[in-house]
């Protein structure tokens, strides 16, 4: 489904801040494939992610989906095909905007033709808008005319899932979405997540700071370090991995000690 | 009488059509979020597309192509800051700087001219009926009547799903990305349609004074911001769409108040830049100036019961008696 071959990335070359955010990666996801990706600070797992989606242009390689180069393609064209939800809920809806409004833009995906720029939301697309909404089960369905800013973070980031899957992508990247969220929240949204990607067979890439969820979670665990991918576990190996096998497999890989205070704090506080 | 039914009429008439500038302003600085400097020339521009189209016959279609020469003017600021990255400031002035020798060239190379002896749309208009309060009250209505139009237009316009996207990429950019909207699309149109209401703006101005000049549009932009900030600090800043809009009218025509009772105060023609900037810093500052009342009389409050507890307490007696 997902083909990363060989791509590089430095971020301010020729400066002393030069970084090689992304050096040689190589990835490939099978259709229905949910992976879940963890790594120390700067390992390259955002970056990884823009490139995916398009954000900046990578240096050298290929990137395919779903047998497309899209390498050259632009980020909006891509986002045609791809779902992307950021750690912070500000950052996928439009906060002076009502729900409604939030969900009719996402569904522009479904359209191809010009003519519907002209169209206005339908009271077919309104019905379909409410059944989606009422899945999440915060009763956001009954304040479809409410502006975005008014909800809370945990309300908009599960918006923005929904917004992100109401056209089934063939991709979902999630760059910890929970992270910003409390953790009653964060396990409902997590929920959600998991529900919507299972039901529709959505490929998924997600990046977690907590080791627990990083095993078990989806069906693959993917490790990255120095912008490279240093371990790819699924299967039986992956089922009888502990968090403490994972660490340990992590400095064999890249041959340091794992430096992710967060993911140590969050795997201790995990035990 | 000091505000006569006469000076009320007119200061409406010209607010209203002033309303179509603050109404392309809603669009580029309130929704879109951009500075659009660009105002100034394009306002002049509709003027004198608009005077030349007239006096070669055709009022009405003198609207129509001061909309299209201010929608090629408005491309222009786009394609700048959208294709070539020049910031959004500079890429309005760099605009409205070139825009004052087109103008001079639309204008025949004179830096004025007069729509004497030829059909405006007023004229056309008044033509439909011989009755006294018609031949009073017709400009304001025809005014009304268009101004209406692009107002209805415009709402309708920002609800379909383009004016949705114009809209988000206003509210939160990232989000137009990653819904498959390319800004840079969204930006062009939306700058072009802001850029056709200061055109047709123009062409009504002109046609209303039956002149053009080319420094006419000089300050428009403060004006119009002063207009759309009045009406926001009315009406509250993040409402609907028909809110805004109702903020824009209700705005423009206030400031056009305020102004005609500067004039009537015998304030001299030539300090009137002055008192409309002030009126705009006036306008913008409102909303930190009730903040900051609101505040002191917290404060004046605050001591007043302090002292009185003081007071209680000192002469020995119970706070809670």
């Amino acid at each position: 489904m997902l083909k990363l071959v060989d791509v590089y990335k430095t971020f301010n070359r020729g400066t002393v801040n030069e970084k090689k955010a992304l050096n040689g990666l190589s990835l490939e996801l099978n259709e229905g494939d949910f992976a879940t990706i963890v790594g120390s600070n700067g390992a390259g797992k955002s970056t990884m992610f823009n490139a995916i989606a398009g954000n900046f242009f990578v240096e050298k390689g290929c990137i395919e989906l779903d047998g497309e180069d899209i390498t050259f393609s632009r980020e909006h064209q891509r986002a045609k095909m791809i779902g992307y939800l950021f750690q912070d809920p500000m950052k996928g809806t439009a906060p002076n905007m009502t729900i409604e409004e939030n969900l009719a833009i996402a569904y522009l995906r479904a359209s191809t033709e010009r003519h519907q720029y002209f169209s206005r939301i339908s009271k077919k697309d309104k019905e379909m808008f409410r059944e989606h909404l009422a899945l999440l089960g915060m009763d956001l369905e009954n304040r479809m005319k409410n502006p975005v800013g008014l909800l809370s973070g945990g309300q908009r980031q599960a918006l923005t899932l929904l917004m992100a899957t109401i056209v089934t992508p063939k991709l979902l990247l999630l760059d910890e979405h929970t992270a910003a969220l409390d953790p009653g929240t964060a396990e409902k949204v997590l929920t959600l997540t998991k529900n919507i990607v299972s039901e529709r067979n959505i490929t998924c890439l997600m990046v977690t700071h907590n080791m627990n969820q990083a095993l078990s979670l989806g069906n693959r665990t993917l490790m990255m370090d120095s912008g490279r991918i240093v371990l790819d576990i699924s299967g039986e190996e992956r089922s009888r991995m502990t968090v403490d096998d994972l660490l340990e497999k992590f400095s064999v890989g890249a041959g340091k000690e794992f430096d992710n205070d967060r993911i140590l704090l969050s795997s201790v506080k995990n035990k | 009488m000091f505000i006569t039914p006469a000076i009320l009429q007119t200061a409406l008439e010209v607010g209203l059509i002033y309303s179509l500038v603050a109404l392309s302003l809603y669009l580029s600085f309130s929704i879109l979020n951009l500075c659009d400097l660009s105002t100034d020339g394009c306002y002049t521009l509709g003027c004198a597309v608009g005077a030349v189209v007239t006096i070669a016959g055709h009022p009405i279609l003198a609207m129509f192509a001061a909309m299209l020469a201010g929608i090629c003017s408005g491309f222009i600021t786009a394609f700048l800051q959208t294709r070539l990255g020049v910031e959004s400031i500079l890429a309005g002035i760099i605009v409205n700087t070139g825009l004052y020798t087109i103008n001079l060239m639309v204008m025949g190379l004179s830096s004025n001219i007069s729509i004497f002896g030829v059909d405006t749309v007023f004229s056309l208009f008044k033509g439909l009926s011989d009755s006294a309060f018609w031949l009073n009250w017709y400009k304001l209505i025809l005014i009304a009547v268009i101004v209406a139009i692009m107002c209805i237009l415009m709402i309708i316009f920002l609800n379909t799903r383009l004016g949705l996207s114009i809209r988000a990429t206003g509210d939160n950019p990232a989000m137009v990305k990653s819904s498959s909207i390319n800004p840079a699309f969204t930006i062009t149109v939306g700058l072009c349609v802001s850029n056709a209401c200061t055109g047709l703006a123009g062409c009504l101005i002109g046609q209303y004074n039956k002149s053009c000049d080319i420094n006419l549009g000089t300050g428009m932009v403060t004006i119009a911001l002063a207009s759309l900030v009045i009406g926001e600090t009315l009406l509250g800043k993040h409402g609907s769409v028909k809110k805004g809009i109702l903020g824009v009218l209700i705005g423009s025509c206030l400031y056009r108040m305020i102004v005609a009772i500067a004039l009537r105060l015998n304030v001299p023609t030539e300090a009137f830049k002055l008192v409309s900037a002030i009126i705009v810093a006036l306008a913008i500052a409102m909303p930190k100036l009730k903040e900051y009342a609101a505040l002191k009389r917290t404060q004046a409050q605050a001591i007043a019961h302090h002292k009185a507890e003081n007071a209680a307490l000192s002469k020995g007696g119970d706070i809670d008696a």
